[in-house]
């Protein structure tokens, strides 16, 4: 698997669509292009959901700050039944 | 005479990383029919550790779906999150540092790192790994084993906070297969030991307790019993039977029969 070094801090503006891994699948953000832009989208705000970027923690407090780039590889995990 | 009444009995609790716990049964979340059974087995049998495991979020899903976490509250249960389905040292550390951010900061973990699909042994080679990083991480580590005394020893040193030796397979209800084996690995250990994997059924439980366990940890027995409930039930029973059987210290065996009514006055005499 190769993962593409893209910063999760890009501070480039960014317009038109950004293309994403999304839990394994391709992703396309046209609008927003936050972590909680994303969260939002996906109707999980205020959901107990953890989100990593690129193999990397993206803290909750960081969400609204931490931009998508295209290539990045996100993970949105939450907690299920399991021994 | 005054009649005797009944007191209970004084126990240490069971401490885990500085905390202290009242059940010595912890219990899994997988399995059961729906999250209302989940949530009422788990209060059925006392357990303040609860385990669940950490998988991607379904995207497509209804984002009101009901959630595991509010079956069971974190205000109420002490949450263990856990390590299931990882192969790698590398995918459960990934795991565990989800699972911190999921809990906002909470670091005890249980950490299984398994072998292949078929009997979800350990890997105890990945295990190591993962428990050196993950504890130099700050994490509180409960590991998931074999009973191998010597890897349990090895854990035991790298600092983690409770060894739990396996029973018998994963999801087998095949109880304690090597008895000897766990007793080697409480005698030995400096931290609480759970019988982790294996537990079919009452007895299980409370054979692990009366070989000096410090608790058990159980999903299957409980969700796939006929009534998850009452085992519930009985597993918590067990496990207190068990633990009061262990401190209380059981007779020696002998090989011949030794009356237990006196010969003494006897009628026939």
């Amino acid at each position: 698997m190769s993962i593409q070094a893209n910063s999760t801090q890009a501070t480039s503006t960014q317009t038109g669509s950004t293309q994403i891994r999304l839990n394994g699948d391709p992703h396309t953000l046209t609008a927003g292009h936050t972590v909680a832009d994303l969260v939002e989208q996906l109707g999980l705000s205020g959901r107990r959901i953890a989100v990593e970027i690129n193999e990397e923690i993206v803290p909750r407090s960081q969400h609204a700050d931490t931009r998508l780039v295209d290539g990045d590889h996100v993970e949105v995990v939450h907690a299920i039944g399991g021994g | 005479m005054t009649q005797q009444t009944h007191v209970p009995l004084a126990d240490t609790p069971l401490t885990i990383a500085g905390r202290d716990f009242h059940s010595r049964l912890l219990v899994g979340t997988g399995k059961y029919k729906d999250f209302a059974e989940t949530g009422a087995a788990i209060a059925q049998s006392g357990a303040d550790i609860v385990t669940f495991a950490v998988r991607r979020t379904n995207l497509g899903q209804d984002a009101e779906a009901p959630n595991l976490l509010d079956a069971i509250s974190p205000e109420r249960y002490t949450l263990l999150p856990n390590t299931a389905g990882c192969y790698t040292a590398k995918d459960a550390v990934r795991t565990c540092r989800l699972a911190r951010e999921l809990l906002d900061g909470h670091n005890l973990v249980k950490l299984e790192v398994l072998g292949d699909e078929a009997t979800l042994y350990p890997n105890v080679v990945e295990t190591l790994k993962a428990a050196e990083t993950l504890l130099a991480d700050g994490f509180d580590v409960m590991v998931y084993t074999s009973d191998d005394p010597i890897v349990a020893r090895e854990l035991d040193a790298m600092g983690c906070c409770a060894i739990m030796p396996l029973g018998s397979l994963i999801g087998s209800g095949h109880g304690i297969q090597n008895p000897y084996n766990i007793r080697l690995i409480v005698e030995q250990s400096n931290v609480p030991v759970l019988v982790d994997a294996g537990i079919g059924t009452a007895s299980d439980a409370a054979m692990a307790m009366e070989l000096g366990c410090d608790g058990v940890l159980l999903n299957t027995a409980i969700a796939h019993a006929r009534d998850p409930l009452r085992m519930a039930n009985a597993m918590k029973l067990a496990v207190e039977a068990g633990r009061d059987a262990f401190l209380a210290g059981r007779m020696q065996r002998r090989q011949g029969a030794d009356p237990s009514s006196p010969f003494a006055g006897r009628i026939n005499g």
